[in-house]
Parts: C-alpha cells; structure tokens; sequence
C-alpha cells in the first residue's frame, strides 16, 4: 500500500493507520504547534490531536485514527500559518 | 416487543454487555469509532483480527463516533446522535438512535502528568507505545525509557521488548513502601485475583530474562533533544514525588514512553447527566446511573482493568435488557471482586503531590495551545474561576478540548472545574452537522 506524504511516496502495510506509516518510515514528527515546535504522535488513540494531518484535502484527520488507503495524498499541516 | 439496548464503546466492557443484553432478549446495537471491536486491550493488527462471535448477533456500528447525547426526555434515556465513517473525514452518515436503554462503557486513556520536554517528539503515552505496537507493529523507538506509575508499565515494556526494542529501564515513580503497603493490604482479596498476579509475574519474568532494570521511587523529570527526544533525565523521587536533589542521571534513548495512570472519558456520561463521584460515574449495584435508563461500565466507573470491565458489562447489559436480576448473583460477586482489585490499584500507585516540582516557569502544560506553567499561574492567582483561567491562558482550548491537560490544570488550579461539558462529544465538521440526519429505529428493528 502505498500513499504521498508532502509528495514523497511512502510504502505501508495494509490496515496500518497514516501515523503508522509515518513512524514506520522513519518519520518522528509532521505537524507544528502554534509556536513551531514539532509535534507527531503522542497519546496514539485519537484522544491529543497532536498528530492531526491533511488527507485527500480534507483537514484535522487525526493520523493515529486513519486507516491508510491506497493512494491516500496526504499534506501536512501547522497551526503556525492559517488554514 | 423486545427492548432496544444501545451500547457505546466495544471494549472488553461494551462486548460483555452486548452479550449479556442479547441473552436476557434485547435488541442491541454496539456502536464503536475505531473499525474493529475490541477496544484498547483486544487491539491487534487487521490481518490477525478475529472477530468476536457477539458482533454477529446485534447490530454492529463500526467507525461511528457518537457526537453528542440530547436529552429531551428526563425519564427515558437520551437521543443518541451517532456519525459513521473514515475518522474525522467529512460527509460521513448522520444517524440518531431512541433506544429504551443506553449503555456507557467508553474507557479511558492515559494520564500523562507534564514534565520539561514532555512535548518532544519521541515522548509516547504508554498507551500510545502499546496501540502502536499492538495494532501496526510500529516501534516507538529503538532504545526506549517506559516510566510513569501503575502496573501498565509491565505490559507496554513486554511488548517493546517482544517486538525487538530494547527498553533501557522501567521506573515506577512510587517508592516500594508505598506499593507494597496499597498491593499488600486486605490480602485475603488478592487471593481472589490469582490471575492477575500470575499476570504481572511473567512480565516481571520477561523483563528479568531481558535484564530490564524495574526501579521505583524514580521518575523521567525532563526529556532533551534537539527537534526529537536524544536523552532522558531521571531523578530518585520522595514518597511525595518531589525531587531528591542531588539524584539525577542522564540516559541517551530515542523514545521515552510515560503514563501516570488513566483518565476517564467522561463527555458521554456527562452529555447523559449522570452524577459523578470522585472523577468517576456513581453506578448503583445493577450499573444504573443516576440517569434514567442509562447504565455504565468499565473504566469510566472507576479504574479496575478488563475483568472488572467484562464483569461490569455483563451486569450492565443485562440490567439494561431487563434482564430478572436474581440470575447475576455470581457475576455481580465476581464484579466486587475485581472492584476492590481497582482500590488496590489506587492505593499503590497514587499520584504524589509534589510532582509540580518538575516543572519551570516556561514548562508547556497545555499541549494544544502551549501554554505555559507560568503563564497558568498567573492566570490562576488573576482569577482563579476555572472558566477564567482557562480564557487567560487557554489552557484547555485548543483541538484536544482539555482531554490531556484538563486533569493537570485542575490540579494546579485553586478552583478544581468539574469536567467539562462538551456539547460536541467528537469532531463533527460544520458541513456534516448541517447535514439532515436520518432516524435509525428501520435498521434497529430486525
């Protein structure tokens, strides 16, 4: 299964959500907190929105909570810039 | 007609109730937002997942996120306003259910108190370590520190472990005095829980064998790194979780994985108006809440683990289904049990006072919105009013609505707020509540 993370494709296993993917790829961190500082994963379970991602143009997708889907364009974020 | 029990969350408490609702005769409907049944401690990756036979005999709702609970009548339960679709996407179904009983049994998530750094990439819930693990087979790290209090810290360093991490040390923040003295009183009860002592013997075996130092009265009191947790700071603590100066060492790790014990989540039960006690929902000995025809079970009535919860479902879903209450003798035995299981939990792994000694002046407390201890402070000693502290610093008002800090700024506030109210249980996009939303009594009814 594969998916484009800020156009880089990324190889995941199927049933694995995007913060998986993400982790698997090496990848600690993909969102920016009001003042910049990185932020990824941290509760794992939908529950801190740390990891929130852009997936398919729709905005605040929690990564732990998404399923990967083949081909799913995925963009990331930042609280830094407006929507 | 057979009475219409809806249950929300399908844990290991939301699939007894399920169970049990269906043997006394109801119609159930189990709703769950993840996609699978199972909740956090059945979770396993999708191509070892074995469903569970229950689903098959009621009428399953995976990824459906009840938003919010209306109460129009203050004798029956209330309305259950149900979204089904991928996680936070956007057009997903909108359904309400009217059932005659309504279930609670939503968990809870972990309490992670605040520490320099916390804030990192590389620092993980335990919970979060264990779902990745469990559910991807992702490691959060290659050389990781798990520290916190609790017995969940075994499991979460079993699994690093089984999965090729190397865990560096697990540190229990309660000195032994204190854990022993919570495990070790009333011991004729810990008889009764042969299991879970058996248990937690073969994580501490497993973490001997991989020679995984298991320390207590030791915390992780700040974590560094330059983008990504690189180190760790540890530090011996009092038995009131201050500082003992003069004790600190650094541990190079790239993943540090840290739980103070659970939180409960509570926006459903509170959305239903029931009556909480103690940070938990009060439940009579059938799990009814104070609320009419609404019941709960698990982890939201206090923290016991998954016998208590199963055994809490079963009763609940039962009671739920009108089930005659005189055929629960055995179950309900069963359930005090594991109840008094989870007091012994509390008493061994409390949280000490004095572990806002951990924090600086620019230490974040609220994650969202970044909000300093500092600046929380100040807010507090201005006004201390929950309402006002939370406009002054807005802790508490960014995307995770309070869910991580609420707890924390409770404690740091003079004024304890209750918990709050969300009328939007879950994310709901403005197009999706703009939407008309269809009654879903057709598909209930077999």
């Amino acid at each position: 299964m594969r998916i484009t993370v800020d156009g880089e494709t990324l190889a995941g296993e199927a049933g694995q959500t995007i913060a998986g993917v993400l982790l698997a790829a090496g990848r600690r961190s993909w969102r920016r907190a009001p003042s910049g500082a990185p932020r990824g994963v941290f509760c794992g379970i939908g529950v801190c929105f740390d990891c929130l991602v852009i997936v398919n143009g729709v905005r605040d997708v929690r990564a732990c909570r998404r399923r990967a889907q083949e081909g799913d364009i995925v963009t990331t974020q930042s609280r830094t810039e407006a929507p | 007609m057979s009475r219409h029990v809806v249950i929300v969350g399908a844990g290991p408490a939301g699939l007894a109730a399920a169970s049990a609702a269906l043997r006394a005769g109801a119609e159930v409907t189990l709703i769950d937002a993840a996609d699978q049944a199972g909740g956090q401690y059945h979770r396993m990756p999708p191509d070892t997942y074995r469903p569970f036979r229950v689903l098959d005999r009621c009428d399953w709702w995976p990824e459906s996120s009840v938003w919010s609970l209306e109460r129009h009548d203050e004798r029956r339960p209330p309305r259950v306003h149900v979204l089904t679709g991928p996680a936070d996407g956007d057009g997903r179904r909108r359904r309400f259910l009217d059932p005659d009983a309504l279930v609670l049994a939503p968990g809870a998530h972990d309490r992670t108190l605040p520490f320099p750094g916390w804030d990192l990439p590389g620092v993980f819930t335990a919970g979060a370590a264990q779902a990745l693990v469990k559910g991807e087979r992702v490691v959060v790290g290659d050389q990781v520190l798990v520290a916190g209090s609790g017995p969940f810290l075994l499991p979460v360093a079993a699994s690093l472990l089984e999965a090729g991490t190397r865990v560096r040390e697990v540190l229990e923040a309660n000195p032994p005095r204190t854990v022993l003295r919570g495990w070790g009183r009333r011991p004729w009860e810990l008889a009764a829980q042969p299991d879970k002592a058996a248990e937690l013997a073969a994580y501490a075996a497993r973490l001997a064998r991989h020679r995984v130092p298991y320390r207590t009265g030791r915390a992780v009191i700040e974590a560094r790194g330059d983008g990504r947790v690189e180190e760790a700071v540890t530090a011996r603590l009092r038995a009131d979780w201050s500082v003992v100066p003069g004790t600190e060492r650094t541990l190079s790790v790239d993943a540090v994985s840290v739980t103070h014990g659970f939180t409960p989540q509570l926006e459903l039960p509170v959305a239903a108006g029931c009556v909480l006690r103690d940070g938990f929902v009060l439940v009579d000995g059938d799990q009814a809440t104070s609320s009419p025809g609404v019941y709960a079970a698990g982890e939201v009535t206090g923290i016991a683990g998954a016998p208590a919860a199963r055994a809490e479902g079963l009763v609940a879903g039962w009671t739920a289904a009108g089930g005659p209450p005189s055929e629960l003798r055995l179950t309900r035995r069963r359930r005090d049990r594991a109840r008094a299981f989870g007091l012994r939990l509390a008493a061994a792994h409390p949280i000490g006072q004095g572990w806002p000694g951990w924090l600086r002046p620019d230490t974040v407390v609220c994650r969202c919105e970044e909000t300093s201890y500092e600046s929380l402070c100040r807010a507090a000693s201005e006004n201390p009013a929950a309402r006002a502290v939370r406009l002054a610093s807005r802790a508490g008002l960014g995307p995770c609505q309070a869910r991580i800090c609420g707890p924390t700024v409770a404690e740091l506030s003079p004024e304890s707020p209750d918990p709050h109210h969300r009328p939007i249980a879950q994310p709901i996009r403005l197009g999706e509540l703009a939407a008309r939303s269809e009654a879903a009594e057709k598909e209930s009814t077999p």
